[in-house]
C-alpha cells in the first residue's frame, strides 16, 4: 500500500467491482425487459385478436310469423317437429327484404339470395326454437334479434374490408354497403356476445354461432375427476412415503421413479390411457371421465412431489412433540403436521390442476378433439357423454378454413387464460394467507 | 376422515364406468379432415332438426378413421369413417377380420384440389407435366434420366415467370397427396415420357412420384391453414389446397389454371377440371338400429336438402355428385359393399 486511499475516492479496484455489478444489473434488467415485451407482444396480439368475439353482430328485425310457412299442417308439437330450419330460413329471408324495403333502406343491385346473405345459418335454427318453445307466438309480430353472417360481423369488427370483399367469394362490396346502410338505420349493430361462453361449436358454415359452452363444461368435469382422484390419492401416497415408508433401495426407487413421471411428456399418457381406458376398459371416447383420468395420471407426480415437500417443511419439533404427549403417529400426522402442510399441498394441487386445465397433447389421443354440439348431462353420467375441452377446441379452431374462427379462437385463449390466472391467484392467495415459517 | 370418502367416491365413479359404456345415443364419426366440415354442416342440421342427438364427428385422417371403424362393432367403435378415397381392400378385408362384416358406401360428392399462390404474386397456368418437371427426383432431359435441380418455374416452361420453385405438398397421411400423385404427377409423368424410362430403367414406375428432397418441395403434415401461413409467410411458395378451402380465402389466395382450366365447382362437376376425387363415407350396417338414428342421418346427409347443388355443402365447396338420385336409392336399400 503506498498510498493511503480515501474512503471517499474510490480505489481503481473498487471502481472495477462497482463496473461489473452496474454490468449484471443492465443484464438482469435487459433479461426481465426481453421477457415482458415477449409477454406483452403475445397478450397484445390475443387480445387484439380475440377481443372481438366477445361482441357479435346482430340484425334486428320486425317480423311476422307467418304461419303458412312455418306451420303449414297446423300448430300442434309434432306437426311444428316436422318444419325444419329450412322452412325458416325461406322465412327470414323473406321478413329481412321485407323488413328492409318497410324501413325504406335501398337495396338496388343486390339479388334476394344476396339479401339473405348478411343472415347467419344459426338464425333459422335460433327461430325455431323459440318457436318450438313458444308456439303461441306463430302468426304474431316479433322482434327478431338474427345473428348476421360471420363476413358481415368481421366487417363491423374491421376484420373484412370492402377491398378483401372484391376478392372474397363469400362477400360482396354491394352486401357491404347494405350492410353500411343497416348499420346507420340502427338495424345492424355490434352487441355483447354472451353466448360466445355458453354457445356449443359450430359447424364451418356459421363461425358466427361458435361458442365454448360445451368446452367449458368439458374441462371443467375433467378437472373435478383429476381433484377427486389425484388429491386423495397424491396426499395418501406422499404420507405415506414422507412419513411412514422404511428408507430403502425400494423406496429410493419409486422415489426416483415419480421425479421421473414428473417429466414424462404429456402425450405419452394420451398413449397409455388409449390403451388402458378406452381399449382395455372400455370407457367411451370423447368422455370427460377418460380426459380426466390421463390428466390425473399425468398430475399425480406434480401432487406427490410438491406434497411431499410441503411435509418436509414441517418442523420435525412439532411431530416431536406430539409423539412426546402420548399421540400415536398417525395421530400427530393428521392432527398436527398435515394441517400445517395444508397451504404448500393446497397450492402444489392448484398448480397442477392449471398445468392439467391447459394440457392438449393427450386429449388429442383420446377422442376430445371432436365436433360436439350436444351439452354433456349433470355429473356423475355426464362424465359419460361427449365432451371438448378448453385448449382442444383453441386447437380445433385454427385449423378451420374460415379467417372467422381464428378470432373465435384468441378468444377462447383469452377465456382461459381467465381460468388459468384465476387459479394462480387463489395458489398465491393460500399460500400468503395460511403458509407458516419457521 | 374426508380423504378416505373423497377416495371412496372416486372409486365408485370408476366402477360406474363399467357399467355405462354399453349404451349410446348418438352417432359418432371419424376420418378425413376433407369431409370433417361437411360432416359437421351435416351434423349441426341433423340436431337441429331431428329429435336425436348431434353426432359427434372426430378427425384423424381417412386411414386412421377407418382403422377406428374397422376395430369391431359395439358401442366403443365409430359407427360411421369418413374417407376421401375408396376404402381398399385390404382395409375391408381388416374389418371382415374383425367382425365388421357389411359396410355400406355413401359418395357424397366431389372435391377439387387446386394450386394457389399469394393474392399479390404472378399468375400461373400450370399443366401436370410441369410439375412433374418441377417437383419430380428425376426428370427426362434429352431422353434421359437425370436428378431434377431446376431452380426457377422458367426453367421448367418458357411460359411459366422467372420464380424460384417452392411448393407446400400435403403430408403422406392425406388423402389429397394421393389424388395429387395419381392425378397430376403421375399424369405429368407418363406425358413427358419418364414412365417408360422408369419402368426401363427400374421395372416399375414408383420412381414417378418420388419427390425432390433438395427442399424446393415441403411436406405439410398439419391443415391447409399451415399451409395457407407457409404462402403467406413465403411469398415464392404454392401451395395445394381443397377447393373448399380456397373458396373461403379468396382474397389472400390467387388460384392456378391447369391445362388451362380454372377450379370451380361447375368445371369439376363436368370433369373439364382434371384434379378432382370422390369424397365418400362407410356406414356400419350392423349399427343401424342399434345406435339411433344412424339411418335417418345417412339419409339426410345425401338428401338433396343437403348435399344437393343448392344445399349447404356445396354452398362450402362441395362439387354435389349428379348420380346423387341413384346414392340416395341405395342408402333407403341398405346396399352394402360387395368383396
Amino acid at each position: 500500500m503506498s498510498t493511503p486511499s480515501s474512503l471517499y475516492v474510490a480505489d481503481p479496484r473498487s471502481k472495477a467491482r462497482r463496473r461489473s455489478e452496474s454490468r449484471f444489473r443492465l443484464m438482469g434488467l435487459g433479461a426481465v425487459g426481453l421477457a415482458v415485451a415477449a409477454l406483452v407482444f403475445l397478450l397484445s396480439s390475443v387480445l387484439g385478436n380475440g377481443l372481438g368475439a366477445f361482441r357479435q353482430g346482430v340484425i334486428t328485425l320486425d317480423m311476422t310469423l307467418d304461419a303458412a310457412i312455418i306451420a303449414p299442417k297446423g300448430t300442434d308439437p309434432e306437426a311444428l317437429q316436422k318444419v325444419t330450419t329450412i322452412a325458416y330460413k325461406r322465412l327470414l329471408d323473406r321478413e329481412l327484404a321485407q323488413d328492409l324495403a318497410a324501413k325504406g333502406l335501398s337495396t338496388e343491385g343486390l339479388s334476394d339470395k344476396a339479401i339473405a346473405g348478411l343472415l347467419s345459418q344459426e338464425a333459422p335454427a335460433v327461430l325455431r326454437r323459440m318457436v318450438l318453445a313458444d308456439p303461441a307466438l306463430i302468426g304474431q309480430p316479433i322482434r327478431f334479434e338474427a345473428l348476421a353472417n360471420g363476413r358481415v360481423d368481421g366487417f363491423l369488427k374491421g376484420r373484412v374490408t370492402m377491398e378483401s370483399a372484391k376478392l372474397d367469394s363469400n362477400i360482396s362490396p354491394e352486401q357491404l354497403t347494405l350492410a353500411t346502410v343497416m348499420r346507420d338505420a340502427g338495424m345492424l349493430n355490434l352487441s355483447f356476445n354472451p353466448s360466445f361462453l355458453t354457445a356449443p361449436d359450430a359447424s364451418e358454415l356459421r363461425p358466427e354461432a361458435a361458442g365454448l359452452g360445451v368446452a367449458i363444461l368439458g374441462s371443467a368435469y375433467m378437472m373435478l375427476i383429476v381433484l377427486c382422484i389425484s388429491v386423495p390419492l397424491g396426499v395418501a401416497a406422499s404420507i405415506y412415503l414422507e412419513e411412514f415408508a422404511p428408507q430403502n433401495r425400494l423406496t429410493d426407487l419409486i422415489e426416483v421413479n415419480i421425479s421421473n413421471l414428473a417429466a414424462v411428456p404429456s402425450i405419452v399418457f394420451g398413449i397409455l390411457g388409449l390403451a388402458i381406458f378406452i381399449n382395455f376398459a372400455g370407457l367411451p371416447q370423447s368422455a370427460p371421465i377418460v380426459g380426466g383420468l390421463v390428466l390425473t395420471l399425468m398430475t399425480l407426480p406434480t401432487i406427490i412431489i410438491s406434497t411431499r415437500a410441503a411435509l418436509k417443511a414441517v418442523p420435525p419439533s412439532i411431530r416431536d412433540a406430539a409423539l412426546g404427549v402420548g399421540a400415536s403417529k398417525m395421530q400427530a400426522i393428521f392432527h398436527h403436521v398435515l394441517p400445517l402442510a395444508m397451504p404448500g399441498i393446497l397450492t402444489g394441487t392448484i398448480i397442477g390442476l392449471a398445468q392439467a386445465l391447459g394440457e392438449t397433447a393427450p386429449l388429442l389421443l383420446i377422442g376430445m378433439v371432436a365436433f360436439v354440439r350436444d351439452y354433456p348431462a349433470a355429473p356423475p353420467e355426464g362424465f359419460f357423454d361427449p365432451a371438448s375441452a378448453l385448449p382442444v377446441q383453441v386447437y380445433n379452431w385454427t385449423t378451420r378454413a374460415d379467417p372467422a374462427f381464428m378470432e373465435r379462437a384468441s378468444g377462447a385463449i383469452i377465456v382461459l387464460l381467465l381460468f388459468l390466472i384465476v387459479m394462480n391467484a387463489i395458489a398465491i392467495l393460500l399460500r400468503r394467507r395460511f403458509e407458516r415459517r419457521w | 376422515m374426508s380423504f378416505l370418502k373423497i377416495s371412496v367416491s372416486a372409486l365408485a365413479i370408476s366402477t360406474v364406468a363399467a357399467s355405462a359404456a354399453f349404451a349410446r345415443d348418438n352417432i359418432q364419426a371419424a376420418g378425413s379432415s376433407t369431409v370433417l366440415p361437411y360432416a359437421t354442416i351435416v351434423a349441426e342440421a341433423f340436431g337441429e332438426n331431428f329429435d336425436f342427438a348431434t353426432p359427434v364427428v372426430e378427425s384423424g385422417g381417412t386411414g386412421g378413421g377407418i382403422k377406428r371403424f374397422c376395430e369391431g362393432t359395439g358401442p366403443t367403435t365409430a359407427d360411421i369413417a369418413n374417407a376421401s378415397r375408396p376404402i381398399r381392400d385390404k382395409e375391408l378385408a381388416d374389418c371382415a377380420a374383425n367382425g365388421v362384416t357389411d359396410v355400406m358406401e355413401v359418395r357424397i360428392g366431389y372435391d377439387g384440389i387446386v394450386f394457389a399462390s399469394d393474392i399479390n404474386g404472378a399468375e400461373f397456368a400450370f399443366t401436370p407435366s410441369q410439375w412433374f418437371n418441377a417437383l419430380a427426383a428425376e426428370v427426362v432431359v434429352d431422353g434421359k434420366l437425370v436428378p431434377n435441380t431446376r431452380k426457377s418455374w422458367k426453367e421448367v416452361d418458357a411460359s411459366l415467370p422467372d420464380q424460384p420453385i417452392l411448393a407446400f405438398v400435403p403430408g403422406t397421411k392425406h388423402g389429397t397427396r394421393e389424388v395429387f400423385e395419381e392425378k397430376v404427377l403421375h399424369a405429368g409423368c407418363k406425358a413427358t415420357g419418364a414412365e417408360d424410362l422408369f419402368k426401363a430403367a427400374k421395372g416399375d414406375a414408383k420412381a414417378c412420384t418420388l419427390l425432390r428432397t433438395d427442399g424446393v418441395s415441403v411436406d405439410i403434415d398439419g391443415d391447409y391453414t399451415e399451409t395457407l401461413a407457409r404462402v403467406a409467410a413465403n411469398k415464392n411458395g404454392i401451395g395445394i389446397f381443397g377447393l373448399s378451402f380456397y373458396e373461403n380465402n379468396t382474397d389472400k389466395l390467387r388460384v392456378a389454371t391447369i391445362d388451362g382450366v380454372m377450379p370451380s365447382t361447375e368445371t369439376i362437376a363436368t370433369g373439364t377440371y382434371p384434379v378432382s376425387r370422390p369424397l365418400y363415407f362407410y356406414v356400419k350396417k350392423a349399427h343401424i338400429g342399434v345406435i339411433p338414428g344412424l339411418q335417418e342421418f345417412v339419409e339426410f346427409f345425401v338428401s338433396d336438402d343437403m348435399a344437393g347443388p343448392e344445399g349447404p355443402l356445396a354452398q362450402y365447396g362441395l362439387v354435389s355428385d349428379p348420380e346423387l338420385a341413384a346414392t340416395q336409392a341405395a342408402v333407403a336399400a341398405q346396399d352394402v359393399l360387395k368383396k
